[in-house]
């Protein structure tokens, strides 16, 4: 059977008792026919686009109720991430690029490149802000590791300068829990970790008590908090008398809070605040 | 009744002729990446290593489905009309219709079955993987109390599994859904397999924007009017992938709220309905 194949679609066509130019007009009806197809399929496409919208609009609403996609894909993140990163991030391999900058952070950290660490960090957590792990991680390295080599720097001859790039690296830690708090404000581990930096390294334990109550409140958090929270505001000027109630809530809820450090407290506070006998918790 | 099980003979003879073309061999390079990634990053923390393992399997989970999806489906047309199967498949009493969504059904059943298979294998190493780091605990606090002990087994095993993970999973099976249509769609109308595959890539990274171009389109933004067209022009004709991008929560132990879960389901059907009904109007009138 003789063939021919047409330019525009591979159609075939019996030719042998059709003339050139009854082929020729068959090929362009075929050709209006599939291009009026194919305008509707588009037409049709963007009507159903259109549908879609609402839909669309309301998933997207929900979704960043929800606090789900987070990510800002700008160009901040594309001049960090190279133009690669930044097309596997745009593509939706946001969370294995992370894990791969991650590896490179430990990396960074054998070396102490606390530099690129901070970097690093910066664009994991630009990538995954919803995992607590790495704010976590990246704070602690930042707070605990970095300040403490900058202080123990021996090419820093000046102590003055070895204080302050201790102070910024503290900084930068509690900045990245507090981004870490403004991006999964729904869970108590980032509360609990800012606690534990302000206390230790800033001392500032009017704000370590709000984060380690802050933490408290969620129904998931370990039963610590409340008691950290309580030994904090003790140092807090003026919220001695509520570290009073609260740590003294604590002790009579029975042995399992009755902690020697809890104890300690408590009695210091009963003699600062002059509690009366009566009420004090060694009458309970 | 007839044309159902034509349809059902199609694809799961596509479903067989892609098992036949070794197709699962990416499931070894999966298997390589995950149990590779788990020796390598055993030196960090074991949160480290559980969330490492997350990234990079769902991760992979994704590219993988996703390439699948559309490899497997840009050559079914073009390489049935260069075999001249279609000829005989179309010969016989078989609407273009059944035979475009026996190909679908084909390419669904497989899409499921490696997602089932790299979902198995996932969670195998995540298992073994928590087992490890549980006996190794378990031998660290043996001289601790049982409350220690009991609060460290805990934040192991709330580092491995969670039920989210699920969800995202059946969310990388539908956007991979909406792919292997949208590609079915293109190659009615694509000269070759080849044109086809890089059309349906040219969209996967389109339709990661589209919500951003809708957005900047109903924002109102002033520019010039021919922005805000092609905006329009975007959000339209492209399908919105961002809203199936829920793995990197749902890895960092986000829970998908049911309702947002269920539309997003709904929304990759409609997708999937579709560019498959577009198909077979495209296809009803190609010339063969």
């Amino acid at each position: 059977m003789n063939r021919k194949r047409s330019v525009f679609s591979g159609s075939v066509f019996r030719n042998g008792s059709l003339s050139g130019g009854a082929v020729s007009a068959l090929n362009t009806e075929n050709f209006s026919s599939m291009i009026a197809r194919r305008s509707l399929a588009v037409v049709l496409l963007a009507g159903f686009g259109a549908a879609f919208l609402p839909l669309q609009i309301r998933l997207a609403d929900e979704a960043k109720a929800a606090n789900f996609r987070k990510t800002a894909l700008n160009l901040d993140l594309r001049e960090r991430i190279g133009q690669m990163g930044f097309l596997a991030a745009l593509s939706g391999f946001r969370s294995p690029l992370a894990a791969f900058l991650w590896i490179e952070v430990h990396t960074a950290w054998e070396n102490t490149e606390w530099g690129r660490m901070a970097g690093l960090f910066d664009t994991v957590t630009t990538l995954q802000p919803r995992s607590i792990l790495y704010w976590d991680m990246a704070a602690w390295h930042m707070a605990y590791n970095a300040s403490v080599a900058a202080m123990q720097d021996q090419k820093q001859p000046s102590e003055a300068l070895r204080i302050r790039a201790q102070r910024q690296y503290f900084n930068l830690g509690r900045d990245l829990l507090e981004r870490g708090i403004r991006n999964n404000p729904d869970k108590y581990q980032l509360y609990l970790q800012l606690g534990v930096l302000l206390r230790d390294k800033f001392e500032d334990h009017c704000g370590a008590a709000a984060a380690f109550l802050r933490a408290s409140e969620f129904p998931d958090a370990p039963p610590y908090c409340r008691r950290f929270a309580g030994y904090e505001m003790a140092k807090c000027p003026g919220r001695e008398r509520e570290s009073y109630e609260l740590l003294k809530k604590l002790y009579l809820e029975g042995d399992r809070q009755r902690l020697p450090t809890l104890i300690n407290v408590l009695r210091e506070m009963e003699k600062k605040l002059d509690i009366p006998a009566t009420e004090r918790v060694e009458s309970h | 009744m007839k044309s159902l099980q034509g349809t059902w003979a199609i694809g799961w003879n596509t479903f067989t002729e892609l098992v036949r073309m070794k197709v699962f061999y990416f499931l070894l390079i999966f298997a390589l990446l995950i149990i590779g990634n788990s020796a390598f990053v055993a030196k960090f923390s074991f949160q480290e290593q559980f969330q490492m393992l997350k990234d990079i399997s769902l991760g992979a989970m994704s590219v993988f489905s996703s390439l699948l999806a559309i490899l497997a489906t840009a050559n079914f047309l073009p390489k049935d009309i260069e075999d001249r199967t279609i000829y005989t498949i179309l010969a016989k009493p078989v609407p273009r219709f059944s035979y475009l969504l026996g190909k679908l059904v084909g390419i669904l059943l497989l899409l499921a079955l490696s997602i089932l298979l790299m979902t198995g294998l996932f969670l195998a190493v995540l298992w073994l993987r928590e087992r490890g780091v549980l006996a190794e605990t378990r031998a660290q606090l043996a001289g601790g109390s049982a409350e220690d002990l009991a609060l460290a087994l805990k934040e192991v095993t709330g580092s491995t599994f969670n039920a989210n993970l699920f969800p995202g999973i059946a969310i990388i099976f539908v956007k991979s859904a909406l792919l292997a249509s949208l590609t079915l769609f293109l190659s009615t109308f694509a000269s070759s397999g080849l044109f086809a595959i890089l059309m349906a890539i040219a969209i996967y990274f389109i339709g990661h924007l589209q919500a951003t171009a809708r957005e900047f389109w109903l924002a109102g933004v002033d520019v010039h009017w021919w922005s805000r067209l092609l905006a329009a022009g975007v959000a339209l004709l492209f399908p919105d992938l961002q809203a199936f991008n829920y793995v990197d929560d749902v890895i960092a132990g986000v829970a998908v709220p049911t309702g947002l879960f269920l539309q997003t389901l709904s929304l990759g059907g409609l997708y999937v309905a579709v560019y498959f009904f577009l198909a077979a109007i495209v296809f009803a009138g190609r010339e063969l």
